[in-house]
């Protein structure tokens, strides 16, 4: 329930920007169905409603995607799906999902999987449609916030990833390297450039074992 | 947003086709391919330097400057209610009413 209640404001939030970002509804609804990871697709009209190029759009949903091939590994190691249904599985492959079916009692993470992944899809394309119409009907983005909703959103969904100091410490220098560049290099490009910010934490680690 | 329609479309079709090319990556190969300790990290850790810069770019970012507007009034409303632990929508709603109301006064 907590989750369903989470996906349906984070899908309501990412209906509006998608149209606030300048994608007609058809196509903010087409990226919940197609892409359907949240970030990613936060990150892709974000890039695009700031103006970026096509680039560094495509560029940044997909650094915000790789976390799901882990989490397909894990889910692989978890719940026996072959053949065709893995195409299937594949797409439900999400944070909340992973998360349900890593919890999961042993022997229910199939369940908690399919069920979870099911769920999420409706509600996650519902909220979503909602959302664009929403923000399409309602006029002026500006007069209304609705673009200062878009880095609110963000900031929340940071919140529940900052968990020790060590990652605050990245999520400050990703934010630190982004307003150094944003005078000096192209819409889009900030944010490609706050990935490096991941590289001492994971040399650091290196020289610890 | 600078691109036409049907860039637009070249763009949530290629990230889906990339996006989904991940999920099933994980799926398909195996899973001792992607088991080193630095690659799991970085996997884990990418997000978060990423959304970090995604809130000064959505909050910050003018046509190549750094500006302060109505959208830095509702972060800091934004700020203030996640320290809080206050749910999503609650967040995300305050935080646009309280640009529209920078922006009206």
């Amino acid at each position: 329930m907590g989750i369903g209640a989470a996906v349906g404001a984070y899908g309501l939030s990412f209906g509006a920007a998608g149209v606030t970002a300048g994608l007609s509804t058809l196509q903010t609804c087409a990226l919940s169905l197609l892409l359907f990871t949240g970030a990613s697709q936060f990150a892709l009209v974000g890039v695009l409603g700031a103006g970026g190029a096509a680039v560094a759009a495509v560029a940044g949903a997909l650094l915000l995607g790789t976390r799901n091939t882990l989490y397909a590994v894990r889910l692989g190691t978890l719940l026996p799906v072959r053949g065709p249904r893995r195409l299937l599985a594949a797409q439900l492959t999400i944070d909340e999902t992973t998360g349900m079916a890593t919890a999961a009692p042993e022997g229910l993470a199939g369940t908690a999987f399919w069920a979870t992944g099911a769920s999420v899809y409706v509600l996650w394309n519902g909220a979503t449609l909602l959302g664009a119409l929403g923000a399409a009907r309602l006029g002026d983005p500006g007069a209304l916030g609705l673009d200062a909703a878009v880095p609110a959103a963000f900031l929340a969904l940071l919140a529940l990833q900052v968990r020790a100091r060590s990652t605050l410490a990245v999520a400050l220098s990703g934010a630190l390297i982004a307003a150094l560049a944003i005078p000096f290099t192209p819409a889009g490009v900030p944010v490609l450039l706050a990935a490096l910010a991941v590289v001492p934490l994971i040399l650091r680690r290196r020289r610890e074992t | 947003m600078d691109l036409s329609p049907s860039g637009a479309w070249l763009v949530i079709v290629v990230a889906s086709l990339g996006c989904y090319a991940l999920k099933l990556a994980g799926w398909a190969v195996p899973a001792r391919w992607l088991e080193g300790e630095r690659l799991q990290r970085a996997a884990v850790l990418l997000p978060i330097p990423l959304l970090a810069a995604l809130v000064v770019v959505q909050a910050f970012a003018g046509d190549r400057a750094l500006v302060l507007d109505a959208r830095a009034g509702g972060l800091a409303v934004a700020v203030v209610l996640v320290l809080l632990r206050a749910p999503f929508l609650v967040v995300v709603l305050a935080a646009a009413a309280a640009a529209a109301v920078l922006r009206a006064v």
